[in-house]
């Protein structure tokens, strides 16, 4: 095999393992060296397994393999996992000093239907701590660096997941996506990162950030490879409340089944979605995208919903006041670090917790604490449920009339790093187009649009109405085709 | 003794004992006496990434008690976070309901009918929740005062509490005693709650005196206790008023070690739970057809119970409500019924009389009451056969009480059948005339000397021969000494 | 228009006490001009009107998701405790309570 496995889709990788090309060690052993050599520059994982352990799990698959054993969806791949899924007996930190040494006595659901798929877990990844932020910069365990250029950002909060995939660490990973944790490090690297409609993917083991907005998403180098990991991800969960019953296509064969999409799909782009803060590259590079659309026969509308403009403080106090209620556990008495003081219980907590969490993390508790708190639950988290339910009926609107939105992901190129960090609006504003779809439920994909000045990757994103997946990833395969970018790696 | 100034009202907190599992996760709900932590997890025990899902069980007991309180049950049941942190709240916010921000109790409204010394009441419920219970802290030197750390056991933490709370409608603490009487037998008649297990009920009281502040008394372990405590609060509201020291609106903790209320430690900013709605739970929506089906399912409570045995046995208003202050000595008395069903008057008397009085004085459980129904059955064949008299039935019913031996086998062994034979009476008779001479001759002047002779026939026979019998006995041979046909 | 809020050190101190976090004078100082940038911002929702409308807190229009009153293993208490930073005889350590 001339071509190094971490070269290829994940597709056709298993192809190749399937036909013999390839073993499961042959991989295994590629991916290491790839992270050996990038890694240091990257700083994509928080825990890598050891190389022993990866060989010997390959060395056992292989055999299974040669047996017939193997019937596994994803039959010895590599996959990288975002640090706040629960993996049993692996360190599981959410990119924080309070969880430095906790190791989950369990797996998240969609680990253990990763393993049942044959899937070898290569480490976890690094992100904004417990997820809040979008450029993983406020990791306890330094940032991640863009492998496209190691100067700026990957993204966040899932920047980790996203800089392995593009620097060819892994040829799949998860992330989780709050307010765009998954799309915007997705636009920010190059690579696919799709955000499900809300209860489709089991949240059992997410260690939970805002748990009426976040989702586990899949995340890959192509879409189908995207499709792909969806297909395993998303089966309905007994052990989450929140998980949908309804049964799921096959999301890879579904590519292939949607054709003369321009004939079916109407598609809206929002004039909002366009307008404050966005890049004049960005919309030059994702207007093209939509022009080569047109060219091949799709309609394109523009429509105006202005209660946008309210989408992202509205996300913020949502998930600001569920952040401080989800964080209220780390106390220190049951697992992660606990303060080395003495004093009563109220003095422990308020030490460990003062000490185990980062600044932007503290910051958002105050705030949700400000949020819930009487006398200001009315005007502030009260009225933001009302807003997202105003929210969510213009969406119901326009998905009466089109079926696929289309806007940027992110409204710049990747920043650099410490460029937004001094400055929490700042860095909040990143989120604009990406909080809508985490408000109203609904899923959406960000896919390689083009490159701005200086290489820099720039993504668009496309949503589209609940349980649309399928559509949704017809859509951005075609895109795909359109462009031609795909299972793109940096030389880092 | 009711004042007219006294308000009580209670917040108690019951355990629904008889579900297998929790109330968001399927750790098994028998934690009592195991090893600590090993009733866990992750739910329970709040690790990070784990989910909340509602035992349905535990919701259709909760719709049977609103029904059985006559509480109006709610539409849809949404679930709030209450926050606060403590060291054996493992999420530091407690899952339960909350009245506002869209939120409501199971049930509101409602009422129990309560009776004390005659005298009936209503006790107005305000609301009904379902909530978690945390989990237990253990104070290693025995006390939260001198304990230098706290030792945190799990087990307890996510078991399924009903929180019933009262309008302040109770005027003494025999009231209040008299309200979780009648609470723990509706909750024990339901089949949810075996009320006996340690723990399973506990209240916090509400009481004002004399128009005063409201003082909140926590920490009270049983009803019992209750009524100790609330004697307690009057007494000590009542003598700070007589000193003109003003009373002011706290939170008490009731330490059961000294009989007293404490004052809690009181915190320089006050509590602010922060409630908003559980998002990991979706709403509940409980339909009327859906209330009706459990209605229909719900086992028999105990005034409809009291009115049956009213009805049915002519038992006296009184005599059935005390049968039915709790389950077990109901169920006890139906029982017994079915193998004694000539006189239920006279079984019911026995049961409250003598049965229940001697229960009580010994402080049994009725896990320790080793007493067969048929046993009582058997006793009251026995007293209306005249084999035993009503006195040797007394004598042995303690025994059958609490060594569980059938009243055959104790009056077999201590040889106590009832003497009727007359002339193994007249034989006795005879030798305490003989041993008591100036006795008899006192009974031949004085007719209430005849108690002392009756009495050492009874002595000699060990209670066996027939009262009435020796009476007659006993008066006919005085004649004859009188007339001089027998000489002693 | 109702009054406009000012998070004030006094409130902050407040917060973090509610919230169990103890602060740095530095923190508390940075906080208080962050958070109150933060508060202006959050007042944008101030413009819309919401007369009339419901509040969402769930999106996925779920009703009645329960479980069956099955019992399942729990966790061995060895794993309970493993991550735990201070135990004694199969109980968690925390600090005193007084």
């Amino acid at each position: 095999m001339s071509v190094k496995a971490y070269r290829l889709e994940a597709l056709e990788i298993i192809r190749n393992i399937r036909e013999g090309n390839l073993s499961i060690t042959d991989v295994i052993e590629d991916f290491l060296e790839r992270v050996e050599r990038v890694e240091k520059k990257i700083n994509a994982f928080i825990t890598l397994r050891s190389k022993d352990e990866l060989l010997q799990e390959a060395k056992i698959k292989d055999r299974l393999l040669k047996e017939g054993k193997a019937r596994g969806r994803l039959l010895g791949l590599p996959i990288a996992i975002k640090d706040n899924i629960s993996t049993k007996n692996l360190r599981t930190t959410c990119g924080s000093k309070i969880l430095y040494n906790y190791i989950p006595p369990y797996d998240a659901t969609v680990v253990k239907l990763l393993k049942e798929e044959g899937a070898i877990i290569l480490g976890k990844t690094n992100m904004d701590e417990f997820a809040m932020g979008s450029s993983t910069e406020t990791s306890f365990f330094g940032p991640t660096r863009n492998p496209w250029d190691l100067e700026r950002v990957p993204g966040g909060s899932s920047g980790g997941s996203a800089a392995a995939l593009a620097s060819g660490e892994a040829p799949l990973a998860l992330g989780s996506d709050t307010g765009g944790s998954v799309r915007a490090p997705a636009s920010f690297t190059a690579t696919v990162g799709l955000k499900p409609t809300y209860g489709l993917v089991s949240r059992y083991g997410l260690i939970a950030y805002a748990n009426s907005l976040e989702q586990i998403g899949p995340m890959g180098r192509t879409v189908r490879d995207v499709a792909l990991l969806l297909n395993v991800i998303s089966k309905y969960d007994p052990y989450d409340g929140t998980s949908l019953k309804v049964k799921r296509p096959d999301y890879l064969e579904s590519i292939s089944k949607f054709n003369n999409l321009h004939r079916r799909v109407k598609i809206a782009v929002v004039r909002e979605m366009f307008e404050e803060g966005v890049s004049r590259e960005v919309v030059t590079i994702v207007g093209n995208v939509v022009n080569k659309l047109v060219d091949e026969g799709f309609i394109v509308d523009e429509i105006s919903i202005p209660v946008i403009k309210y989408a992202l403080p509205t996300y913020y106090i949502i998930a600001m006041s569920e952040a401080s209620s989800n964080l209220a556990r780390y106390d220190g008495v049951r697992y992660g670090f606990r303060a080395n003081v003495h004093g009563d219980w109220n003095e422990v907590f308020s030490e460990t917790r003062g000490n185990g969490f980062g600044k932007e993390v503290k910051r958002r508790i105050i705030m949700g604490t400000f949020t819930l708190s009487a006398g200001y639950f009315d005007q502030y988290y009260f009225k933001a449920l009302k807003v997202r339910t105003l929210i969510i009926k213009e969406f119901k609107k326009a998905f009466e009339k089109y079926s696929i939105l289309i806007s940027p992901t992110m409204p710049t190129p990747p920043f650099k790093l410490g460029e937004k960090i001094a400055d929490p609006l700042a860095m909040y504003m990143s989120d604009i187009e990406t909080v809508t779809a985490n408000i109203v439920g609904i899923p959406a994909i960000s896919i390689p649009a083009g490159f701005a000045k200086e290489k820099l990757p720039v993504g668009i994103q496309l949503m589209a109405n609940y349980l649309k997946e399928d559509l949704l990833l017809a859509m951005a395969a075609f895109i795909e085709e359109l462009t031609g970018l795909k299972n793109l790696i940096a030389e880092v | 003794m009711e004042e007219r100034n006294v308000k009580i009202g209670l917040e108690v907190h019951v355990q629904l004992t008889a579900l297998k599992t929790k109330l968001f996760c399927s750790c098994p709900s028998d934690y009592r006496g195991k090893p600590p932590n090993t009733h866990v997890c992750p739910v329970c025990l709040g690790l990070p990434g784990a989910l909340p899902v509602v035992n349905r069980k535990a919701i259709d007991y909760a719709i049977m008690v609103a029904l059985a309180l006559n509480s109006k049950i709610n539409e849809k049941i949404i679930f709030f976070r209450k926050h606060y942190f403590y060291p054996d709240l493992p999420k530091n916010f407690q899952i339960t309901q909350y009245d506002r921000a869209s939120g409501a109790p199971i049930a509101i409204g409602g009422f129990l009918k309560i009776n004390v010394n005659g005298k009936e009441k209503i006790v107005r419920i305000r609301r009904i929740n379902i909530e978690e219970d945390p989990g237990k802290l253990v104070y290693p030197t025995g006390s939260i005062i001198t304990s230098p750390y706290t030792l945190v056991d799990y087990n307890r933490s996510g078991i399924a509490l009903l929180e019933i709370v009262t309008e302040p409608d109770m005027s003494s603490p025999a009231e209040a005693r008299a309200f979780l009487n009648k609470l723990r037998s509706i909750l024990e008649h339901l089949g949810v709650c075996n009320c006996e297990l340690e723990g399973s009920m506990r209240a916090d009281a509400n009481i004002s005196v004399a128009g005063g502040s409201r003082v909140e008394i926590k920490n009270i372990g049983s009803p019992k206790d209750v009524e100790k405590a609330l004697a307690y609060e009057i007494v000590r509201q009542k003598q700070a008023i007589s000193k003109g020291v003003i009373v002011k609106s706290e939170t008490r903790h009731w330490d059961d070690l000294r009989k007293v209320t404490v004052p809690l430690r009181v915190k320089e900013e006050e509590q602010d739970y922060r409630y908003f709605p559980e998002a990991d739970i979706p709403p509940i929506v409980i339909t009327k057809d859906y209330i009706e089906k459990i209605r229909e399912s719900m086992p028999e409570l105990p005034d409809a119970r009291a009115k049956r045995f009213i009805e049915n046995y002519g038992l006296t208003e009184y005599e059935a409500q005390v049968l039915v202050t709790s389950k077990w000595l109901a169920d006890f008395f139906e029982e017994a019924l079915k193998h004694y069903s000539r006189k239920p008057k006279k079984l019911a008397n026995i049961l409250i009389n003598d049965f229940l009085r001697w229960v009580h004085e010994k402080e049994l459980e009725p896990d320790r009451i080793k007493a067969k129904p048929q046993h009582i059955a058997e006793l009251l064949k026995l007293l209306d056969d005249k084999v035993i008299s009503i006195k040797i039935l007394k004598n042995i019913l303690p025994e059958i009480i609490i060594n569980g031996k059938s009243p055959h086998e104790i009056i077999s062994e201590r040889d106590l059948v009832k003497i009727s034979d007359k002339e193994v009476i007249k034989k006795i008779v005879l030798e305490v005339f003989i041993e008591h001479k100036k006795s008899v001759c006192d009974a031949l002047v004085n007719k209430r000397a005849i108690h002392y002779l009756i009495g050492q026939v009874m002595r000699k026979t060990r209670g066996k021969a027939d009262p009435e019998l020796t009476h007659k006995i006993v008066l006919e041979m005085l004649e004859k000494v009188k007339k001089g046909e027998l000489r002693i | 228009m109702r009054r406009k809020i000012v998070i004030t050190e006094e409130l902050i101190d407040h917060l973090a006490w509610l919230a169990r976090i103890k602060l740095t004078e530095n923190e508390k100082k940075e906080f208080l001009r962050d958070l109150n940038r933060v508060l202006e911002f959050f007042d944008e929702i101030d413009k819309v009107n919401v007369e009339g409308i419901e509040p969402t807190t769930h999106t996925a229009l779920l009703t009645n998701v329960l479980r069956d009153d099955a019992p399942q293993k729990p966790l061995p208490q060895a794993e309970v405790l493993y991550n735990a930073p201070e135990k004694e005889n199969g109980y968690f350590k925390a600090p005193k309570i007084l």
